[in-house]
């Protein structure tokens, strides 16, 4: 099979798990018991059966549920995701304002996760059971079972309430600093684009801890994941081979082994991107940090459903993608999988 | 991975089958000489045991003794770790809120662990439209971050004990289902499956007596590993609300109570070293039981 028939077959398999994705947030929101009328129109509006009458007409509500699925997936086409109840706003409207900040969060955590995770884990692995190699192993034993929210409270209540050291835990610049105007969304990139030096070091300011917080847990994986592997493959009759023809041990590691050693780590690297993007609700309540996690929840909290489908949808959307580009990497990087 | 080794732990497998016992005493013996299991095992059991023995532990109860006179007191002789703000034991709630993080915990992953067994079974083991609409079915699951979906629900099903225990359990079986499915399409091809049917037992006696009681073993495993991501959800889902609903004791819970007094160190540091450690010692535990287990590490 070559890569674009593959490619292809994944494609056409997505339409199946798309459906379902959709079946499930209509489900939970049109279905499930608490009755979006009930949530959009006021007490008052709901004794006079006019009101709720012309609501339900208004939104397909007094039609059949195969018929509203079907509206319903008609307005997801065509992006629209309904109208959310709290800010009575289109909710894609709503989600394109919130997700580049948490765009910039999660890439920040990934790269910090990465730049500190990869070396950590092949020194780790080439020092095996050295002091180094137990306190690589030692962290990341820490980093996966710190909870997310902890450690951000512990962080901002230490590095800002005692020490002073960072900004307070709410949102990406302080008050007294002028927004730069929105082109990408995403806050630092604005603010180079507009020259503004002093937003920018702010914003970055504003940024390192959330974003060191988030990346803790991927940290943890990314070590483990490239000492396994690295072991793995220094283990391996070529990497002997290369010794023995008296390649320099730093050569080995570095343009032998760690070639080989990478697949694994890129391919999780890449699939805890998705879930960095779409699981990043935590650390965002906790920093205040307005992102799709933090509308979701405080969406999910006024029973909008519109807002908060809208959100798992687009979280689901997003996550089967980045899936589909990992596993399409993979095949690429990797000649030895093959496809069948 | 060359070859000889998958055909070792085969091998090592096929021989286990007729003697459990010793398997299981060589596991426990490896995992015993582990001293980071060990503590691991030490950490858990003793939470366990202040959750269990909560009455004997404290005799302030978690929710109605408010002690008026010492409000957000530090730890003294009357309140080991101290009050929160309306006056209550931080040491009782501690106790108490264990039964809900570290049961809960538990039981969202025995629950998805049993309905994973019996989907990933039957989805294994019959295969064709059975098996694409199970799996079709963990995938979409799969999609959608657990956060969101257990906030989803938990928001649909009003905010309670035993609804955000359902929202966890429903977002939480696929994993098991994608693995004992793996396993379940090995295992139905080897002679003990043909024999049984030769036989004439029936397909479900297969399944459930012959076929799936073979998963067992890394499916506890992954079980093990997996009960700390269950509290980590759980603490997490009530400390942004959506979990164990005030004034119940909750880890988690605590902490987002804890959010407001940053001085009052005794109200977050307690809760979060209680989640923080648990989860520690199971994934201590689990790593050395996968170790113990896996016959390519011996």
């Amino acid at each position: 099979m070559s890569i674009s028939t593959y490619v292809i077959r994944r494609l056409l398999l997505l339409i199946p798990t798309l459906i379902g994705i959709t079946l499930t947030t209509f489900v939970i929101s049109h279905v499930l018991p608490a009755d979006p009328v009930v949530a959009s129109l006021g007490q008052r509006a709901q004794d006079d059966p006019s009101i709720v009458g012309r609501y339900k007409h208004q939104y397909g509500l007094d039609k059949p549920l195969p018929v509203q699925y079907v509206i319903y997936v008609k307005g997801i086409l065509t992006g629209d995701l309904g109208i959310s109840i709290s800010s009575r706003r289109p909710v894609m409207d709503d989600i394109k304002q919130y997700f580049p900040a948490t765009l910039e969060l999660s890439t920040a955590a990934l790269l910090i996760s990465l730049l500190i995770g990869l070396p950590l884990g092949v020194l780790s692995a080439v020092r095996r059971d050295r002091l180094l190699d137990h306190l690589a192993r030692l962290l990341s034993l820490v980093g996966i079972s710190l909870p997310v929210f902890w450690l951000g409270l512990l962080g901002s209540i230490v590095l800002w309430y005692h020490l002073g050291l960072l900004p307070p835990p709410s949102g990406q610049l302080d008050r007294t600093i002028t927004a730069p105007p929105t082109v990408t969304g995403v806050v630092l990139i604005d603010c180079l684009l507009n020259w503004n030096w002093t937003a920018f070091v702010n914003a970055l300011w504003h940024l390192i801890l959330p974003a060191t917080v988030l990346g803790a847990y991927t940290l943890g994986i990314i070590t483990r994941i490239t000492r396994g592997s690295m072991l793995e493959v220094l283990g391996q009759d070529y990497v002997r081979t290369a010794r023995a023809k008296g390649v320099p041990p730093r050569t080995v590691v570095s343009r032998h082994a760690l070639r080989n050693a990478l697949i694994p780590t890129l391919t999780l690297a890449g699939l805890a991107y998705g879930s960095l993007l779409s699981g990043a609700v935590l650390t965002e309540t906790v920093f205040s940090w307005p992102g799709l996690g933090y509308y979701a929840t405080q969406t999910a909290g006024a029973a909008d459903f519109p807002a908060i489908m809208g959100v798992a949808l687009i979280t689901a959307v997003i996550y089967i993608i980045i899936n589909l580009i990992v596993d399409v990497l993979y095949v690429v990087l990797n000649p030895q999988v093959r496809l069948n | 991975m060359s070859i000889d080794v998958t055909a070792a732990r085969d091998d090592v497998s096929l021989q286990d089958v007729p003697e459990p016992q010793s398997t299981q005493r060589r596991a426990w013996r490896i995992i015993a000489r582990n001293r980071l299991a060990m503590a691991g095992l030490v950490i858990v059991i003793l939470w366990v045991l202040l959750a269990i023995l909560a009455p004997f532990v404290t005799r302030y109860d978690p929710i109605t003794s408010q002690d008026a006179y010492n409000t957000l007191s530090g730890p003294t002789s009357t309140h080991w770790l101290g009050t929160d703000d309306t006056g209550r034991d931080v040491l009782s709630r501690l106790a108490y809120g264990g039964r809900a993080s570290l049961g809960i915990g538990v039981l969202v992953v025995l629950a998805g662990m049993l309905i994973g067994l019996l989907l990933g079974g039957i989805a294994g083991f019959t295969g064709g439209a059975l098996d694409e609409l199970i799996m079709r079915l963990a995938d979409i699951v799969f999609a959608f971050p657990i956060i969101v979906l257990a906030m989803a629900v938990s928001a649909a099903l009003g905010p309670s004990l035993t609804n955000a225990a359902i929202a966890m359990i429903v977002v939480w079986w696929p994993t098991y289902a994608r693995v004992v499915r793996g396993l379940v399409l090995a295992i139905r091809e080897r002679e003990f499956v043909t024999a049984a049917r030769a036989v004439g037992a029936s397909e479900w006696r297969i399944l459930l007596r012959t076929v799936l009681p073979n998963t067992i073993g890394p499916v506890v495993v992954l079980a093990t590993l997996d009960i700390g991501n269950a509290i980590l959800t759980v603490a997490g889902l009530s400390f942004i609300g959506f979990g164990v609903p005030p004034p119940n004791p909750e880890w988690g819970a605590m902490i987002s109570e804890a959010q407001k007094y940053p001085d009052q160190w005794w109200m977050f540091v307690f809760p979060g070293v209680a989640i923080f450690t648990s989860i520690m010692g199971f994934n201590f535990f689990g790593d050395a039981l996968r170790d113990a287990l896996d016959p390519r590490t011996r």
